[in-house]
Parts: structure tokens; C-alpha cells; sequence
């Protein structure tokens, strides 16, 4: 068994997916992903994923990115290096506004694109599913369930039989 | 495969707001072939993509002339003197960024108005972006006179003790233009990495297999991943949405935080924003017109898209209209005699030509678009389009040239002439756009490939693009469609 990744049937339609994948999480499955050519809505739902992390992280890099334009602006123009341009305040907060929002966006906008990255742990080199069969058209038409072998109710006869009874049009047994 | 399953699931409605995106019978497997083979296969590109390409590597090597020209010689090469310290180093460089702005407006804004239409145009229109950003950094950077020395726009501890003066907004432009820059890759890449997959797994030459296996970055499409991409997605929507208002508002600061007479008015900022999304819509029909009939991608850019487009450029045109009439209010009732003669220069002077075509071509030329024929006629579109590009550099010559040639004192009044170096800069950053573009049509796809096959799925009304037995649903879903 330790050889074994998992189950993964290939389903043609995203609704099939669904459906199947509803079915399996009503049947006690737990350690299972889906994979799709483009996002299925309500898939994530079912599957369980619901990870606040993202939007946290982007908000707080976000304060941090405003904070470090505001400061570095009011640090050096006030204390650092004050010098009188225009006879203005030499802490003349509204002219460091513009500075301060583009490092905010800068800031948290790199914190979505990297964090979207980092945990979904890409760029990784290669991943069990790669091995199966026909899994290159999962870019294209073709939809996956994947029931891993570390999941409880896991049983290669059992769980193959399940998900042939969903509509899956083949179910393989992928090494690791 | 159970066909009670299918049945039970193809009752679902077909979404309204996708009808007419997309034209013929697709399906997640045609979609997929029809896209990724423009960019796996050669033959794919025609006569067409060779001249364009041979064009702007002509040009673009007329740029690399230029800039070594001046690096020798100076910016005094250049037509710029006492008082037009900015000339067309300036012009250009807010005409190329304003260009950009229409490809984040149509994948960031569009995206979170819910528009189903930007998923079409969104790529190669983010390509736009970069392309014209790129353009248009060479000129503040040049026109330092020490490019060399660029870098001490940027606050870093240094031998002198001197920072910034963080109070300029020609500092607080390096700090626009380098984030939307920086922000516009991100957002493209991300973009990217679905369908770098999809080439990953249709190419055969093992080379290009491995170049797009390794920009794919591993991608699997897990649906933990897809929920967390289409989070970062949004995200990122709604951050390069205010983005792209303040770069431009930022870049109308450069004039309108200045005293000079013409400059020093509260409607800059939001006047440039539409000018900006103007002129970026009109390029985004340039290289649409031309794309759609070389690629056929007619099925997915339809007449549809291009009429929204059109719509887009009157109705940003109109507010840019609208900018024209209230500079003329507020310099001709502004009581200071200053503003009022430097009104009357600029309509009467020895610039007037530039600005009365200005105003034939973008306030007079584009109300055709009102008309639905002319917006369902490509070559009229393309050359209102061209004609749009056109009055929106005079505007910018107007604007930068007039007002610096008569400042308050009359003793500092002068008179601009570009020379040919100024020309051929400006000719080679054409050239250098036109090259990055079709190198990016050659190697990247043009059009979103994963967004296509969602679009199939909604047009369906259920997900089953890829069997012929249920393309009568489809077509059931498309009379519907049409009925409406």
C-alpha cells in the first residue's frame, strides 16, 4: 500500500466532478482533491477548502507597506534630513500621501500574487498526480477526483468500486 | 458514462450575461486547441506576423540609434531649450502610459464589475500594459540627462546623508510608475500560470515542454489551488483598480501641483484619467482589428466585444470632451490675464493648428461611434481608433508645449521645435512596442485560455463542452440566447 498515492477517477464535465465529489464527501472521504482546467464553482464548498490566511496576509502587508512609506517620509523629510522646500511644514503629511498608498498597494499586491504561491507550495517540482494517466488533459477537458491512500475510509477495492458507481469514466490506481 | 446524471444537471439556466462572447460551436477541448496552437505551432503565423515583427525590429533598432546618440551627445540633442525644459521626452512618456491604463482597467476593473466580457480582450491587453509601461519609462529615465544615475530617485542611505524630496511629484511619479510596472507583471503572471500548464502539457518538443513546465511553476489545477488563485485574483483586482486611478492622477500632478498657467487646475487628475483609458481603448481596438482576422480568433473576439470597446472609448472620450470645455472656463473666466492669453495661444497662437485637430480628432471624429453601424465596421473602428492615438499625443503636446512656451514672465516666452532625434525616439519606442507585442503573440497565448473554457461551461448552461451528444443542448442554449 505505502506505494500507492491514490484513486483518481476522470471525470468528462465539471458537473459530474461535482457531483462526485459531493458523493464522496457525504460517503466519509476526507483526503481527496479535485482537478479541474479551470476553477468549478462550488467545488471548493464541498471539498472543505475555506483558508482565511490570504486576505489576512495581503491586509497586514498592506498596513505594513503605508506604514513604512509614512514613516520613512516623515523619518527622513522631518528628522533625518529636514530642508525647507516652498516654506512648507517640514513634516507636511499630505504631500506624503502619494508615496505612502503606492507602497501600500505595492506592498499587499505582492503579498497576494506570492502568498497565493507559497501556500498552495508552488513552484514544486513534481507531484504524485502528475502520474496519472491522461492527467496532461486536466489542462484541457478533462476533470479529476483523487481519493489519497493515507484517507481512513481508503480501501483499493472498495473506494474503486465507489467511484466507478459515481459516472467516473476510468479509475486508476496512481503510484507515488 | 450514466446519462441520468447528465440530464439531471443540464436543466441549469444559461447565464444571460455570456451571450454573444463567444460565437460557434466550442468546446473545452476546441478552445484549448484553438488558442494553445497559435502559440505551439509556427505555421500559425503567417505573412502578417513576419512583416509586423520585421517593422518593429526595424524601429526598435532605430531606438537603440537614438539612445546611443544621446548618450554621447546629451539631451540638448534633443528640440527641448529654456523654457520647454520637458518637450517630447514628456509628451511621449504620458502618452505610452496612458496607453497602458485601458488593459488594467479591463482586467482588474472588469473584473470586479462581475463583466464576462473582459475575459476575451483581458490578456493581450495586460501585454498593452506592460509593453507601453516599458515604452514609457525610457523617457523620465533618458531625460535625467545620467540615466546612469537613475537610481538616486530611490531613497537608499547613502554617502551624502541626502534623501528624496519626498514633496515633488515628479519623486511620487517614480513611485507610481515603478509599483504599476512592478503590480502589472505580477498580475500578468498570475494570469499566466494556468495556461502555461495547458502548454506545458500539449507540447511536444521537450525544450518548450520544459520552458513552460517550469513558468507553469507545478501548477495541477487543485481546487484548493483554484479557490486560493481566484481569491489572489480579486485581490489583486481590486488593488490594481485604485492602482491605475492614482497613477494617472499622479502623473496630472506633474502639471497641475505646478504654477505654470494652463497646468494649475483641479480637473487634471480625473481628465487624465479618462484621456488615459481613451487612448488605451483605441490601442486596444488597434490590435484587435488586426489580431482577430490574422488569428481568427473572430469566435472569440466577437463584434460583440468590439462594440463594447467602441462604447468604452465615447464614453471616456466624452469626459475628456468635457476636460477640453472646462480649461477653456476656467482659463477665460479665470480673470488673471495670464491664463487668458495663454488660452488664447494655445487656440489662436502659433500651436493653434495642433489644437483645433486635436479637437477634431478626439471630440469631433469619434461622435461617429454613436452611430451602431460605424461600431459594427471594423476598418471604422481601427481608424477612428488611429485618429484617437493621434489627438491624444497633441493633447499632450498641447498641453506640455503651449503652457511652458508662455509662463508669466514674458522675458522667459520661447518657441519649441522637435528635431529628428526626438522623432526617432519616438518612432523607435513604436518600434519596440510593436516588437515585444508580436514576440508575446508568438510565445504566450493572446487570449485567456482557462477563462475560454469557463465561458464554454456558462454558455452551456452545464459543463458538457466536450461531447457531441449534448451539443444540441448547447445549441438550445444559444437559440434561447438569440430569442432574448
Amino acid at each position: 500500500m505505502s506505494n500507492i498515492y491514490g484513486l483518481v477517477a476522470e471525470f468528462d464535465s465539471p458537473d459530474t466532478l461535482l457531483r462526485g465529489a459531493e458523493a464522496a464527501r457525504e460517503a466519509g472521504y476526507r483526503k481527496m482533491e479535485a482537478y479541474s482546467p479551470f476553477p468549478v464553482h462550488g467545488l471548493s464548498e464541498v471539498m472543505g477548502h475555506d483558508d482565511p490566511r490570504l486576505p489576512w496576509a495581503v491586509f497586514i502587508m498592506g498596513v505594513i507597506g503605508c506604514a513604512t512609506g509614512f514613516g520613512l517620509e516623515s523619518w527622513t523629510a522631518a528628522v533625518n534630513y529636514p530642508f525647507n522646500i516652498g516654506g512648507k511644514p517640514y513634516f507636511s503629511w499630505p504631500n506624503f500621501i502619494p508615496v505612502a498608498y503606492e507602497l501600500t498597494i505595492l506592498f499587499a499586491a505582492f503579498t497576494a500574487g506570492l502568498s497565493m504561491l507559497i501556500l498552495n507550495g508552488l513552484p514544486r517540482y513534481h507531484h504524485s498526480i502528475f502520474n496519472t494517466p491522461r492527467f496532461e488533459r486536466a489542462s484541457s477537458d478533462l476533470f479529476f477526483l483523487c481519493i489519497e491512500a493515507r484517507d481512513g475510509k481508503y480501501d483499493a477495492e472498495e473506494t474503486t468500486q465507489f467511484l466507478e458507481n459515481l459516472g467516473a469514466q476510468l479509475v486508476s490506481e496512481v503510484e507515488k | 458514462m450514466d446519462n441520468s446524471l447528465h440530464t439531471s444537471s443540464s436543466s441549469g439556466p444559461v447565464d444571460p450575461s455570456v451571450a454573444g462572447l463567444m460565437e460557434g460551436e466550442q468546446t473545452f477541448e476546441s478552445v484549448t486547441e484553438h488558442l494553445a496552437s497559435i502559440v505551439l505551432r509556427q505555421d500559425k503565423h503567417k505573412l502578417p506576423w513576419w512583416i509586423m515583427l520585421g517593422i518593429g525590429f526595424i524601429l526598435y533598432n532605430l531606438l537603440g540609434l537614438a539612445l546611443t546618440k544621446l548618450l554621447l551627445y546629451g539631451v540638448g540633442i534633443w528640440g527641448i531649450n529654456q523654457p520647454v525644459g520637458w518637450g517630447w521626452a514628456i509628451i511621449n512618456f504620458v502618452w505610452w502610459i496612458g496607453i497602458g491604463h485601458a488593459g488594467t482597467l479591463i482586467s482588474a476593473f472588469l473584473l470586479l464589475m462581475r463583466q464576462n466580457w473582459r475575459a476575451s480582450i483581458n490578456r493581450f491587453a495586460e501585454a498593452m500594459t506592460i509593453f507601453a509601461v516599458a515604452c514609457a519609462g525610457i523617457y523620465p529615465i533618458f531625460h535625467t540627462g545620467r540615466p546612469w544615475c537613475a537610481y538616486w530617485l530611490f531613497p537608499y542611505p547613502n554617502i551624502l546623508g541626502m534623501w528624496p524630496q519626498w514633496r515633488s511629484p515628479l519623486l511620487w511619479d517614480v513611485f507610481a510608475v515603478s509599483t504599476y510596472a512592478s503590480v502589472s507583471i505580477l498580475f500578468w503572471f498570475v494570469g499566466l500560470i494556468p495556461d502555461f500548464a495547458t502548454l506545458r502539457d500539449r507540447s511536444e518538443n521537450m525544450v518548450v515542454k520544459k520552458t513552460y513546465g517550469v513558468l507553469a511553476l507545478g501548477w495541477r489545477g487543485a481546487s484548493e489551488h483554484w479557490n486560493r488563485y481566484e481569491i489572489a485574483s480579486l485581490i489583486l483586482a481590486g488593488l490594481s483598480t485604485p492602482l491605475v486611478l492614482s497613477v494617472h492622477s499622479i502623473i496630472s500632478f506633474d502639471f497641475s501641483i505646478g504654477i505654470v498657467p494652463g497646468w494649475h487646475a483641479t480637473i487634471f487628475p480625473p481628465y487624465f484619467v479618462a484621456g488615459a483609458l481613451y487612448a488605451g481603448f483605441a490601442m486596444v481596438i488597434i490590435l484587435a482589428v488586426p489580431l482577430r482576422k490574422w488569428y481568427h480568433l473572430e469566435e472569440f473576439i466577437t463584434q460583440k466585444h468590439m462594440d463594447w470597446c467602441a462604447k468604452m472609448m465615447l464614453t471616456s472620450g466624452l469626459i475628456v470632451v468635457y476636460g477640453y470645455a472646462m480649461e477653456c472656463f476656467y482659463g477665460y473666466l479665470s480673470g488673471n490675464h495670464i491664463e487668458i492669453r495663454m488660452m488664447e495661444f494655445r487656440q489662436f497662437g502659433p500651436y493653434g493648428a495642433a489644437y483645433w485637430f486635436l479637437i477634431i480628432c478626439n471630440g469631433v471624429i469619434p461622435q461617429a461611434l454613436w452611430i451602431p453601424k460605424v461600431r459594427y465596421s471594423n476598418a471604422a473602428l481601427f481608424f477612428i481608433s488611429v485618429v484617437v492615438s493621434i489627438g491624444m499625443w497633441l493633447e499632450r503636446y498641447v498641453i506640455v508645449v503651449v503652457s511652458l512656451t508662455r509662463d508669466y514672465l514674458p522675458s522667459s516666452w520661447g518657441y519649441f521645435k522637435p528635431t529628428i532625434w526626438d522623432i526617432l525616439m519616438y518612432v523607435g519606442t513604436i518600434g519596440q512596442f510593436i516588437f515585444l507585442f508580436f514576440m508575446f503573440v508568438r510565445v504566450m497565448p493572446m487570449i485567456n485560455i482557462f477563462e475560454m473554457r469557463e465561458l464554454v461551461h456558462k454558455k452551456m448552461g452545464h459543463g458538457h463542452g466536450t461531447h457531441d451528444e449534448e451539443g444540441h443542448d448547447g445549441q438550445l442554449g444559444l437559440a434561447t440566447e438569440a430569442a432574448e
